[in-house]
């Protein structure tokens, strides 16, 4: 569970980032998932803290975490930073999507209702309030980059600032773990987009998805060169840990670690994204490429995470030999648990569709005219 | 006029005294430690342990007594005994007793050196485990031990991965952070912990650091002691007199 924890909180960030990239950087060819991803982030933001929830031994103390707060501890901060976050999110959503509530506000029915409530009695609206509403949008945008990064850093700061585990301690952990919550938030928006737009009949807004592309092949080379300069530079400094990181890496993680995450689900996106960001290709090929090598960069996110939470805990503290662990199907943190976790926030984002389109600019395939879902 | 502000100043002189006064003395009682013990000017005690690993015969009276005295959950250990074996090729193999004591397998091998190490909670005096407790349920005594508040743990394990000597564990029963305790409850009656009572061979020794004459201080000043990790700065409690160097 504790896997799912930063691997959740990993996609906020990312696609957090992607929809800052258009509100804050201006990369106008982004506007396709600009709404998407920021819900996107909302919504997984939502589900963060079920799967640590889950784990708690006491989980009717969980709030205890904010209200006897024990400062020397990096987890005390948790509940700060998650509520501060989820504040800047949910009132740059109130701001970037207040024009569409109000129009959903005018009709009648439960949808109506619940974006009158949503909209607090403010429903004014001209050119003024417009740019009033896009002016405070972009500095939440801009305010939400630090707090995603400190979100997610923080997370890998949790694992890296334990000094008795040699597989986490490290200062570049924080920093991996930025770079691979960016993968895997483009990765996910990319994979979902494509998807959705596939179900509705839509043509994918083809510079969007080169620019996503793009960005991804460019954050996952940093990602993993990152990662792999620093198990380098354990492995060629030949300290002590490296004797039981080393074997850690050869028997117990050779398979998920080596063979998985970097030979099958790095390097191939890596071929995928570099040919299709240096070759001029076909849409239908290119889109192809770039799904494939999205879902596979999601599932390298997850096994990175996989290593490194479970990978981490494997190695007995006495130094000397490895344990066991794979999670049950049913169990508190086993794997249905998981797998309805990380489902759910895909069927809320279809809610929230219902409620206020995410696409609004979509275009069915082979018609001209623009159009909503 | 002279006169007013004369006394004035002699006036706000006294109050600053008596200020300081309340000042100081308290913050001098907090300097000279927690050890001292308020009151009569006695010490109060500060506890440590020492294990001599060259009397250890693996026989896990101490494993017993522990699981017996604190009613520990079957399958997690406050205490537990490993057993180091080393082959001529130098392998080092470890493992540890459960309660059903030690495997033994047929001999792989020709073992050069066998020794075993009983281990426990090392009640550091910066314990990192206290350190990350998100809401403070862990905590260190002023007498020296680090205990866990039963009623605020939240069950979340970071102690468990913080902690370098494996001495924590979530009890599969309470779904809380469970250790050792060096058996507060026996300290507080004058006894000595359960292990160290039943230990047939005094390799486990329990002592008053405070305490220049005790059996404790007295074989720390004649002995040669390691301690576990002690580069990661968290001044461990639990002395090993003449360990092996394979022991980490």
């Amino acid at each position: 569970m504790i896997v799912l924890y930063p691997y959740i909180t990993g996609l906020v960030a990312g696609a957090f980032i992607v929809s800052s990239l258009y509100h804050v950087f201006g990369r106008t060819e982004l506007r396709a998932v600009a709404r998407f991803s920021l819900a996107s982030a909302f919504v997984f933001l939502l589900f963060a803290p079920l799967p640590l929830l889950m784990h708690l031994g006491q989980p009717q103390r969980a709030f205890n975490i904010m209200i006897t707060p024990n400062f020397s501890s990096a987890m005390a901060g948790f509940g700060f930073i998650y509520a501060g976050y989820l504040i800047v999110v949910v009132m740059e959503i109130w701001f970037v999507m207040r024009h569409s509530f109000i129009e959903r506000a005018r009709g009648a029915g439960p949808i109506a209702w619940l974006c009158r409530i949503i909209l607090l009695g403010n429903a004014h609206e001209d050119d003024a309030t417009r740019a009033a509403d896009h002016r405070i949008a972009r500095f939440l945008a801009g305010l939400g980059i630090p707090m995603a990064c400190l979100l997610h850093g923080y997370v890998g700061f949790l694992f890296g600032s334990l000094k008795a585990n040699p597989w986490w301690s490290t200062p570049l952990m924080f920093v991996i773990f930025i770079f691979s919550a960016i993968v895997s938030g483009i990765a996910v928006l990319i994979f979902h987009y494509m998807v959705v737009a596939r179900l509705n009949g839509w043509r994918l807004d083809q510079p969007c998805v080169r620019s996503l592309a793009k960005y991804l092949w460019g954050f996952m080379i940093i990602a993993v060169a990152l990662e792999l300069l620093e198990v380098m530079s354990i492995a060629y400094k030949q300290t002590e840990e490296w004797e039981v990181l080393g074997m850690l890496i050869r028997e117990k993680l050779f398979v998920s670690y080596v063979v998985l995450q970097y030979l099958v689900f790095s390097l191939i996106p890596f071929f995928l994204l570099g040919i299709n960001s240096l070759f001029s290709l076909r849409d239908r090929v290119a889109n192809a490429m770039v799904w494939t090598a999205a879902t596979m960069l999601l599932v390298q996110v997850l096994l990175m995470r996989w290593n490194v939470v479970v990978g981490g805990q494997l190695v007995s503290k006495s130094m000397r030999g490895f344990t066991d662990y794979f999670p049950g199907l049913w169990e508190k943190e086993g794997i249905a648990v998981a797998v309805v976790i990380f489902t759910l926030p895909f069927g809320i984002l279809w809610v929230f569709n219902k409620i206020v389109p995410l696409f609004p600019e979509a275009v069915p395939r082979g018609g001209s005219a623009s159009g909503t879902k | 006029m002279t006169d007013d502000r004369n006394r004035s100043r002699r006036e706000v002189l006294k109050l600053l005294a008596a200020g300081s006064g309340l000042l100081v003395f308290p913050l001098g009682t907090l300097l000279a430690g927690e050890r001292e013990a308020a009151g009569d000017g006695a010490r109060a005690p500060y506890w440590a342990y020492a294990v001599d690993t060259t009397r250890c015969i693996g026989c896990c009276a101490c494993m017993r007594a522990c699981r017996d005295e604190n009613d520990v959950t079957a399958g997690v250990f406050r205490t537990w005994v490993e057993r180091y074996r080393i082959g001529f090729d130098g392998e080092v193999r470890v493992d540890a007793a459960t309660d059903n004591g030690y495997v033994f397998e047929p001999a792989a091998g020709e073992v050069a050196r066998a020794f075993f190490v009983p281990k426990l909670c090392n009640h550091c005096e910066k314990s990192v485990c206290n350190q990350v407790c998100p809401v403070g349920a862990a905590f260190n005594t002023p007498d020296g031990v680090v205990l866990v508040d039963q009623k605020h743990c939240i069950g979340c394990g970071y102690c468990v991965q913080a902690c370098p000597y494996g001495s924590r564990f979530i009890d599969p029963k309470t779904h809380k952070a469970g250790k050792c305790t060096f058996c507060y409850h026996r300290l507080a009656e004058g006894l000595a912990p359960a292990c160290v009572h039943a230990c047939p061979r005094e390799a486990r020794i329990f002592g008053d650091l405070n305490d220049p004459h005790s059996k404790l201080s007295v074989l720390l000043r004649q002995r040669h002691y390691r301690l576990l990790k002690p580069e990661l700065g968290t001044h461990p409690k639990c002395y090993y007199l003449e360990l092996d160097r394979e022991v980490v």
